[in-house]
C-alpha cells in the first residue's frame, strides 16, 4: 500500500496538533511563489532593477550641475552609496507604486477573474485567512522591490563611483557600514509606505472582479495624491494624503536620528493599512462570490 | 487525443497502488446502483411541496444524520430583484448519488454556491453533513469536495502545481502527505502522465478532470460537482461518469448537477429537478419513473371492440382513435391483455407498453425548449 493510501485512510484522524501557523506559512509560501514566479511580475522587477543602473550610468556620463536634479543626486558622484537614496527618490514617485498597484490590484480580483477565488474559498482557505495571506504577500513584494532598488543602486554605485565614509545631512560623517545601515532603515520605511498603498490596492481588489480596474484605480489614487500634494493651497490636507509621507525619511539620515517626522509618516501608513485592510475584510467577508 | 486521456477511468495500470482493486471491491459491497436506490435510513425522501426535511420528524434526532445535504426554504434573490432560487427543500440522503437536474438558468449553480457558502441565501438555511451552515463552514468544508461552475485554475502553472496551490490553501491539509495525495488525485482522474504540463495546454476534458481532482485531494464524505461533463465529448462524458461511479463506490455521497438527463439516468440513484428556481421533483429515479404509469397501446382495425375489451378488463383511462386504443396498464400483464383481446376476436396488429422515457418526464417537469420563465 502506498503512502497515499495510508494518508487517505488516516483521514478522519487528521493531525490537529500540526500548528495552524505552519499551515498558514505553507499557504503564504504558495502565495509568494505565485507572485514571484509570475512572468509579468518578474519582468516588472527586472525593470525596477534596471532603472537604478541606468540612473548611475547617466550620472557617470554627465554629472548634473550643482543644485539641479532630485535629492541626493549631487552627492552620488562623490559617494556611490548615495545612488541608493537617489534611486529610491526617483522610483518611489511612480515606478514602485505602479509595481505595487499591479500586484495588490491583482491579488484578489485576479483570483476572482480566473475563478480560482471560488475554489480557494471552497477548499476552504477561509476568507480572513486568505486576506491575511494576500496582504502579507503584498508586504513582502513591497520589501523585495525596495531592496531590489537599493541593492541594484548599491552595486552600480560601487562599480562607477568612489565609495567611502558617508556624510549625513546633519554634516556628520559616519563609517560606511553605519551608512549602509541607514540605507536599510530608509528601505524599511519606504516599504511601510508602499504597503499602505498596497492596502488600498487590496481593498480595491476586493471590490471588483477586474484586476486591471483595481490596478488603474490605485494608480489614479497615487497620482492624484501626488498632484494634490504639490498644490500649496490645500496644504492643510497634505498630511492626510496617502503619498505625502512616502519620501519623508530625511530624519533617518541625520545624527542623531530625528525620528519625529518618520514616526508621523509611519503612523499615517499604519492608519491607511488599518482602514483599507478593514474595508477589504468587510467586503470580502460578506461578498457573494459569483465569479 | 493523448494516451493518458484514453486510459482514464478504465484500464488503470495494474502496478499503481492497487487502488482500482480497492474500488471494485467497494463496488461489490455496495451492490449495483439500483439496489442502493432506497436511502440507508429506509425513509422516503420527501418530495418538494411536502414537508421539508427538517419538519415533521420526531425528536431532536430528526434523521438529519442520514442526510448529507438538507435545506429548508433555501432562497436567493439577487440585488436586481431576480429570484434565482425559490425556497427549495433539498434532502440528499447520505451515500446516494444525487442528480441535480434542470435546464441552464434554472438555479442549479446558485444553489450549489449557497450550499458551499460562496453566496449568502436571502432566506432559509441548510445543513451539510449534519452541521448547520454557514456557522460550520470551516469545519465541514474540508470533508466536502467540490467543483463549481467549470474548471478554474492558474493558467501558467502545471496541473500538479495547481493542485499543490489549492492543497496549500486548505487549512486542514498536511504538507507531509501533500505530494502523495496530489499524485493519487491525479492518478484517479488519469492525469498523472500530464501532471507537468501547463494548465493552458490542457484539453477541455483534462481541465474538467483536473477540477475533479481538486475535490479528491482529501478523503471526502460529500462531493459536489457542478456540471462536470459540461462541454465534454461523449468519450469524456463517459470517463467522468465512470469516475463518479468510482467515487460513489467508496461510500461518498455525490451531488452532481447536470442539464443532461442521460448523464443522471446512468449514474444517479436520486434526482432533484429544478425549474426556474423551484425544486419541482425530488425522489429516487424509480419514483420519478413511477410518476407516469405505463400504458398499453393496441393497434387494431377494430378500435371500438378493443376499447370494450380493455374496459371489461377494468383498465383505466381507455382512449381510442381510428387506429389504436390505449389504456393505463395498471397491474395487468400485457400478454394476458393480448390473449383476451385475441380471444374476443380483436385483430391485434401491434401491442406496445411504452413507458414514458425519462427524457419525456424531464421535459414535462422543466418545460419545452428554451422557455426559461422570467
Amino acid at each position: 500500500m502506498s503512502t497515499a493510501d495510508q494518508a487517505v485512510q488516516a483521514g478522519p484522524a487528521r493531525p490537529a496538533s500540526l500548528g495552524p501557523v505552519l499551515r498558514w506559512l505553507r499557504f503564504f509560501w504558495s502565495e509568494l511563489s505565485l507572485i514571484f514566479r509570475r512572468p509579468r511580475n518578474l519582468a516588472m522587477l527586472a525593470v525596477i532593477a534596471a532603472i537604478p543602473v541606468l540612473l548611475g550610468v547617466v550620472l557617470k556620463v554627465s554629472a548634473p550641475a550643482a543644485g539641479n536634479g532630485p535629492a541626493f543626486v549631487n552627492q552620488v558622484t562623490q559617494n556611490g552609496v548615495f545612488l541608493t537614496l537617489a534611486a529610491l527618490v526617483v522610483m518611489l514617485t511612480v515606478f514602485l507604486p505602479l509595481a505595487v498597484a499591479v500586484v495588490a490590484g491583482d491579488s484578489v480580483a485576479g483570483e476572482a477573474a480566473s475563478g480560482t477565488l471560488r475554489t480557494l474559498l471552497t477548499v476552504p482557505a477561509g476568507r480572513t485567512r486568505l486576506l491575511l495571506v494576500k496582504f502579507s504577500a503584498v508586504l513582502v513584494f513591497c520589501l523585495a522591490a525596495c531592496l531590489l532598488v537599493a541593492v541594484a543602486a548599491l552595486l552600480t554605485g560601487f562599480l562607477l563611483f568612489p565609495v567611502g565614509r558617508v556624510t549625513l545631512l546633519s554634516g556628520t560623517t559616519i563609517p560606511l557600514a553605519d551608512g549602509l545601515l541607514r540605507v536599510l532603515l530608509v528601505v524599511l520605511y519606504a516599504t511601510a509606505g508602499l504597503a499602505a498603498i498596497g492596502a488600498i490596492g487590496l481593498a480595491l481588489s476586493c471590490l471588483t472582479e477586474h484586476p486591471l480596474a483595481a490596478m488603474a484605480a490605485l494608480m489614479v489614487i497615487v497620482i492624484a495624491s501626488e498632484i494634490a500634494d504639490s498644490v500649496s493651497q490645500i496644504s492643510a490636507a497634505h498630511p492626510y494624503l496617502p503619498t505625502h509621507w512616502l519620501l519623508s525619511w530625511d530624519g533617518l539620515l541625520r545624527a542623531p536620528v530625528d525620528s519625529a517626522v518618520t514616526e508621523h509618516g509611519l503612523l499615517s501608513f499604519a492608519a491607511y493599512a488599518v482602514i483599507f485592510g478593514s474595508i477589504a475584510w468587510a467586503r470580502l467577508g460578506a461578498a457573494d462570490i459569483t465569479s | 487525443m493523448s494516451r493518458d486521456e484514453v486510459g482514464f477511468g478504465q484500464g488503470k495500470p495494474p502496478d499503481r497502488d492497487g487502488s482500482a482493486v480497492r474500488w471494485s471491491a467497494a463496488a461489490q459491497q455496495a451492490g449495483p446502483l439500483a439496489e442502493r436506490a432506497v436511502p440507508r435510513s429506509g425513509q422516503a425522501v420527501p418530495r418538494s411541496g411536502q414537508a421539508g426535511p427538517w419538519s415533521g420528524r420526531s425528536g431532536p434526532r430528526a434523521g438529519q444524520a442520514d442526510l448529507a445535504i438538507a435545506s429548508r426554504g433555501l432562497t436567493k434573490r439577487f440585488r436586481r430583484g431576480q429570484l434565482a432560487v425559490d425556497g427549495i427543500n433539498l434532502a440528499v440522503p447520505a451515500g446516494c448519488v444525487y442528480g441535480f437536474l434542470g435546464p441552464n438558468g434554472s438555479g442549479k449553480t446558485t444553489t450549489i454556491r449557497m450550499l458551499l457558502g460562496l453566496i449568502q441565501p436571502t432566506d432559509g438555511g441548510h445543513q451539510l453533513l449534519g452541521s448547520a451552515m454557514p456557522a460550520g463552514l470551516n469545519a465541514v468544508l474540508p470533508r466536502v469536495g467540490s467543483l463549481v461552475e467549470g474548471p478554474a485554475f492558474y493558467r501558467h502553472l502545471s496541473g500538479r502545481a495547481n493542485l499543490a496551490r489549492f492543497d496549500a490553501a486548505d487549512r486542514t491539509a498536511d504538507r507531509r502527505t501533500a505530494r502523495a495525495r496530489i499524485d493519487q488525485a491525479l492518478d484517479r482522474v488519469g492525469l498523472l502522465a500530464a501532471a507537468g504540463k501547463h494548465y493552458r495546454a490542457y484539453s477541455l476534458g483534462m481541465k474538467q478532470r483536473l477540477a475533479i481532482a481538486v475535490s479528491l485531494l482529501q478523503p471526502r464524505d460529500l462531493v459536489i460537482l457542478d456540471e462536470p461533463t459540461n462541454g465534454l465529448d461523449p468519450q469524456g462524458t463517459r470517463e467522468v461518469r465512470a469516475l463518479i461511479r468510482q467515487i460513489a463506490a467508496d461510500g461518498v455521497t455525490v451531488f452532481v448537477s447536470s442539464h443532461l438527463l442521460a448523464e443522471v439516468e446512468q449514474t444517479c440513484t436520486h434526482v432533484g429537478v429544478m425549474r426556474t428556481g423551484r425544486l419541482v421533483f425530488q425522489g429516487t429515479l424509480a419514483e420519478l419513473r413511477d410518476q407516469h404509469a405505463p400504458r398499453i397501446v393496441v393497434r387494431t382495425s377494430q378500435p371500438e371492440l378493443a376499447a370494450k375489451v380493455l374496459a371489461d378488463l377494468e383498465l383505466a383511462e381507455v382512449t381510442s382513435d381510428d387506429h389504436q386504443v390505449s389504456a393505463l396498464l395498471g397491474d395487468a400483464a400485457p400478454e394476458q391483455v393480448n390473449a383476451t383481446l385475441v380471444r374476443a376476436g380483436v385483430p391485434v396488429a401491434a401491442l406496445d407498453t411504452p413507458r414514458p422515457s425519462l427524457e419525456d418526464l424531464f421535459v414535462q417537469l422543466t418545460g419545452e425548449g428554451f422557455d426559461v420563465d422570467g
